[in-house]
């Protein structure tokens, strides 16, 4: 809502009060002021000239040189490059020496040849918002009214020395979308005099028009009010009256559609004017729309209705949406001379649906939608009507006609002093309240430190006690309430488990060298295909209505995100890419939600590029599957998760022979591998390799509390073990029969040599192990420990057609 | 015999001094004093020896042996430092020479402000809740006083799923969830950190996603004083100094009343400069009284009960503390954006 200064100042004593000290006094009040704006841009010494003569420029066929009376003692010639400028026009002069905005200066010049001691300035030039003015006075030079008077400042004429207040009001402060409300608002906050003229009732003279009301939507429309005017002469609305609205934002287009929204803007009441020659039979039925019925609104468009919109129609057809826009069929036009004017009650929710469901926001709906004042419909209506009769020569034509269903209650509202203080924290004195309640113009009772307060109608926010708490908070001011700290019974604070074990995984990743990113939850379902997620059969969740096709759905795995990241920041040619993203992905089988989809916390990780920075001791390797296998077993080690297991696997998007499942007690939890040639090489990615794996289970499996066992107290063995065996055979495979085979003496055994060649025959590798035996309550001898290593020799060239190499 | 041993003393006195490795150290020791050697081979003669001299010729080879072998050991000691001394030269290297750093990864920057908020909340008693981001609409909106065409729910366009499941847009839910959760239990302290959606073109100041941390406490007889306390005393440990608070009105429909609190300004003090438009002040969080019907959806008497909500942006706070301009920074993952907080 923008506030004119000056016309606030007509309802509320502003003496001595500047536009910023009430922007100032609003917001501290709970309503923000946004912006502060003189109207005049830095407009100085322009005036209203009189153009005695417009005559071709000699040495030019588009500039005219002109003879102006700019109430100077000699008139001054000016050169004027305007089609529209003509003797006889009253028009905006700057002055040698003018300022126009933008910093633009008027000095006496000369243009081809002639003289020229000013300007004849357009709208434009004089800072004007020209989407809001008529073409006719923003083609060319401004043409000011004939009533101005030669030689005056033009400012005061156009409404340029005002100021403007935007107000950036919470749905809850409908009230202060109008002169009123926002007087009533003003004055509570400065304590100040209020004065809202009234307008009467005006009663018909002559032969009156028939109005009959129907209404038979009840629910959505339970007040409608009319009154006719004939007689009326349109016309533009004079300076004043235009300067007002441009003032608020709104386009001044005739006296009489002018009129109503003038009325709008004062009393927050919506208006509507129809051609009353177009209402059959002056006959207006609100109706809800059958369901495919279409109007054709004052917009050209033909809007389709469905059975919740609500129409205003004359028993015949509709003439209007209610409360969104009227009907083309029954507008004002040049030719109208007798309108009804319709001030009513529309149920917010059912303006809110109708203006939603087709897109149709006007400063109407914005104000039924929130609620309008029921106590100012047939009040908002006079003061029309009187407008009307004073700018645009209308009579009434019939009596004001009121159909409505049952009566607006009064709304009393309870507060207890006690309550107020506790809730506040602060002890609020008795005669601080009553205050606030005079400041507010509430009537209020008081017995027993229990205030009863009839709330106006003006104020439906305010419906129970702490709302009344909060009046009377925000006009004392919360600067008063002090800070203290809770004493009640005190709780310790914590993470939770799963909290605590997150941010193990972040931090060790850190420290492992990893970049955590955040990405989007919101994906296109196209770069989830690319690297799709283990689980089958789910269903990315789909928006209804997303804004971008890159934002479509929500994501099902965290890979493609990373990779994208990497090749965003190969693009900007970083290096030693290692990122890792924790986030939930969304995981549902529904088609069509009915339920909640499951969250699933899950760790994904990327490395792609060299390993370290550039070193002058070289060594500068690039990542292979086996540093990031090493990254990962690092991270569960560090979570003393046990029982994991890798499988090969061919997962779409990875590399076929380099990939693996992650499982955890032999359930896939995971995977890890190269990501896909294919997909590295079209997102512009060396040799990349990624992770990702769920952290419930992960978490489930957790020791974070280890137990102390104790320090070997005898020493151990070691033997080394080469086999050659199969190339096909899988080292975890070899590695765990040796396990099982050495039984409880072997305590360890380290793979720490694999090689294929032709020393080992085609087909073959060998790997090499090296075996730690060692006894709990003994130091083992040679024989014990030869026996078990026999007994594993044994086991694996049966088991995997083992040879042992000497 | 006599002279034998002089010369032989004389001999090994210098050859032992011009020994220059270890190496002949040990050959000289062999020479002169080993089974084989010259000083055992003379003393061979003392058969030939009268026997009155022969005290007086012994006497002499053990001086003269032991000397050898104090000079043998000097000269050892000696050229062992030496030895040491042109090792140590030879293996110095320039210290200037950059070192081989380990990785050193990074939190994200949200992520590392949401630790620092949730730590100073745990050390005034907060407990850390979760909820979902995928919301119904009863949670997001219902429950907390914003019924279906409530004109607040324009404050915040939804991505909605289906018209009942939608993208939660601000933490708030959790709320309720938590309320229900605790069965009437108090008291209630907890924040609830998280990603939040709305329906806002991504540009400097907005984003379709963001953060939010949202903080609930419910007990007998909590105030807006003690909001403004808590949120006070959260506000000068996170910016690590000593500030005020303002509280403003402000509108939320499941917080009554409603406030905005804004801070001292932590770039200037409050003296007034760009980042707080020369007033001075700082918004930081939207915050109030939890409203009646809030309290009730969540089982809770609410004339018995009281309690205050607050919600605040990581992104903003961390735009504030660490000076960045520019949401967008946040989601981009730009190492070079990401690589400047590596000491979170």
């Amino acid at each position: 809502m923008k506030i004119s200064y000056e016309w606030l100042s007509e309802y509320v004593d502003l003496e001595g009060v500047t536009p910023e000290q009430i922007a100032e006094e609003l917001t501290r009040g709970g309503i923000e002021v946004d912006i502060v704006e003189q109207r005049d841009a830095g407009v100085e010494n322009v005036v209203v000239g009189y153009v005695m003569e417009a005559k071709q420029h000699p040495n030019a066929d588009k500039l005219r040189v002109c003879q102006v009376d700019a109430g100077r003692e000699e008139p001054l010639q000016i050169v004027c490059g305007a089609p529209n400028v003509a003797r006889g026009q009253k028009v905006p002069v700057a002055l040698h020496g003018a300022k126009l905005p933008g910093g633009v200066k008027i000095k006496n010049t000369k243009l081809r040849g002639e003289k020229s001691q000013g300007m004849i300035c357009s709208a434009k030039e004089l800072g004007l918002p020209e989407k809001l003015l008529p073409t006719e006075q923003t083609e060319g030079i401004l043409v000011l009214p004939e009533e101005a008077e030669v030689g005056s400042d033009v400012r005061p004429l156009l409404g340029l020395t005002d100021t403007v207040l935007e107000l950036d009001l919470t749905p809850n402060r409908s009230d202060c979308l109008s002169m009123w409300g926002t007087a009533y608002e003003v004055a509570a906050l400065l304590d100040r005099e209020i004065w809202l003229p009234e307008a009467p009732a005006a009663h018909p003279s002559g032969k009156t028009k028939t109005v009959a009301i129907e209404l038979d939507a009840e629910e959505d429309c339970p007040f409608y009010a009319a009154q006719v005017v004939d007689n009326l002469k349109l016309a533009p609305s004079p300076q004043w009256l235009q300067n007002r609205l441009v003032a608020a934002g709104i386009r001044p287009i005739n006296n009489v559609v002018d009129v109503t929204n003038y009325v709008m803007l004062e009393y927050g009441q919506p208006l509507h004017a129809f051609d009353y020659d177009k209402v059959t039979d002056g006959e207006i039925v609100v109706r809800r729309a059958q369901p495919g019925e279409q109007v054709k609104t004052l917009d050209g468009v033909t809007r389709a209705c469905d059975g919740e919109t609500l129409l205003i129609t004359d028993g015949t057809q509709p003439i209007g949406i209610a409360g969104v826009m009227g009907g083309e069929n029954s507008e004002v036009t040049e030719s109208t001379t007798t309108v009804l004017l319709e001030s009513a009650f529309f149920a917010p929710p059912s303006i809110r649906s109708t203006a939603r469901k087709l897109g149709l926001r006007s400063e109407a709906s914005n104000r039924f939608e929130k609620g309008v004042d029921p106590e100012r419909i047939v009040p908002a209506l006079q003061r029309a009507v009187q407008l009307l009769q004073e700018l645009a020569g209308g009579e009434p034509a019939s009596e004001v006609t009121v159909e409505k269903m049952g009566d607006v209650e009064d709304v009393t509202v309870q507060l207890r002093h006690d309550r107020l203080n506790n809730v506040l924290g602060v002890q609020v004195k008795p005669e601080t309240v009553r205050d606030v309640f005079r400041r507010l113009r509430f009537e209020m009772e008081e017995r027993d430190g229990v205030y009863r307060v009839r709330v106006p109608s003006r104020r439906p926010d305010i419906s129970i006690e702490v709302d009344l708490i909060e009046e009377v908070a925000r006009i004392y001011g919360y600067d008063k309430i002090p800070t203290t700290l809770p004493w009640g019974q005190q709780s310790p604070g914590a993470l939770t488990r799963e909290q605590k074990l997150r941010r193990v995984v972040r931090h060790t990743l850190r420290d492992a060298g990893f970049n955590e990113v955040l990405n989007y939850s919101l994906t296109s379902p196209d770069r989830l295909k690319e690297l799709p997620p283990l689980d089958k059969g789910i269903r990315p969740v789909r928006l209804n209505m997303p804004m971008s096709d890159e934002r479509k759905v929500l994501r099902t795995t965290l890979l493609p995100q990373l990779v994208e990241s990497a090749e965003y920041n190969v693009h900007r040619r970083q290096e030693q890419l290692a990122f890792f993203e924790l986030g939930r992905t969304y995981i549902t089988e529904e088609k069509k939600l009915t339920e909640l989809p499951q969250e699933r916390w899950e760790l994904a990780a990327l490395v792609t590029g060299p390993l370290a920075a550039a070193h002058w001791q070289g060594n500068n390797q690039p990542v292979d599957f086996f540093t990031v296998k090493g990254q990962l077993e690092m991270l569960l080690t560090r979570l003393g998760v046990q029982g994991i297991a890798y499988r090969a696997a061919e997962l779409e998007g990875f590399h076929p022979g380099r990939t693996a499942e992650v499982l955890l007690n032999g359930r896939v939890i995971g995977c890890i591998g190269q990501i896909h040639l294919q997909v590295s090489e079209a997102h512009d990615l060396e040799e990349t390799y990624a992770f990702q794996v769920q952290l419930a289970p992960l978490f489930e499996a957790a020791v974070t509390d280890p137990k102390y066992a104790p320090i070997p107290r005898y020493p151990s063995t070691t033997r080394d073990l080469a086999l050659v065996v199969h190339q096909d055979v899988p080292a975890a495979e070899l590695e765990s029969a040796i396990r099982q085979a050495g039984g409880k003496l072997l305590v360890d055994a380290t793979l720490f040599d694999v090689f294929t060649g032709k020393q080992v025959g085609e087909g073959k590798k060998s790997v090499a192990y090296t075996l730690t035996y060692r006894a709990e309550d003994r130091t083992l001898t040679d024989e014990e420990v030869n026996e078990v290593h026999g007994r594993i020799v044994e086991h694996v060239e049966a088991a995997f057609r083992a040879v042992l190499r000497q | 015999m006599r002279d034998r041993l002089e010369a032989l003393r004389e001999e090994a006195a210098s050859s032992i001094q011009a020994a220059e490795s270890l190496e002949q150290l040990k050959e000289l020791r062999i020479k002169y004093l080993g089974k084989k050697g010259e000083l055992t081979s003379i003393l061979r003669g003392m058969k030939d020896v009268a026997p009155e001299e022969r005290p007086v010729i012994g006497g002499l080879a053990n001086e003269i042996r032991s000397a050898m072998e104090k000079q043998l050991d000097e000269k050892e000691s000696d050229l062992q430092e030496a030895a040491l001394k042109a090792r140590l030269k030879e293996e110095t290297i320039d210290v200037t020479l950059p070192g081989k750093q380990a990785p050193l990864g990074t939190i994200h920057p949200i992520q590392a402000v949401i630790e620092q908020i949730e730590d100073i909340f745990i050390g005034m008693g907060f407990e850390v809740a979760e909820g979902p981001e995928v919301e119904s609409d009863y949670y997001n909106f219902e429950a907390l006083n914003l019924p279906k065409e409530h004109p607040a729910r324009d404050m915040q366009d939804s991505f909605y799923i289906t018209p009942e499941i939608l993208l939660r847009t601000h933490t708030s839910p959790v709320q309720v969830r938590t309320m229900e959760a605790k069965e009437g239990q108090v008291p209630v302290k907890i924040i609830c950190p998280g990603k939040v959606y709305r329906r806002d073109d991504d540009d400097a100041t907005h984003s379709h996603q963001f953060t939010q941390v949202e903080g609930l406490v419910v007990d007998r007889g909590i105030s807006m004083s003690e909001l403004n306390g808590i949120l006070l005393s959260f506000a000068e440990q996170f910016f690590g100094m000593e500030l005020e608070t303002r509280l403003r009105p402000s509108y939320f429909p499941f917080t009554e009343p409603s406030v905005e609190m804004d801070i001292s300004c932590v770039m200037c003090g409050g003296k007034g400069c760009r980042v707080c438009k020369q007033t001075g002040w700082i918004e930081i969080l939207g915050a109030g009284m939890v409203h009646p019907r809030v309290l009730e959806h969540g089982g809770y008497n609410a004339e018995r009960y009281t309690g205050f909500a607050f919600g605040m942006g990581p992104e903003r706070m961390a735009m504030l503390k660490y000076g960045i301009d520019d949401i967008r920074h946040f989601y981009t993952n730009d190492l070079r954006f990401l690589r400047q907080f590596k000491t979170l």
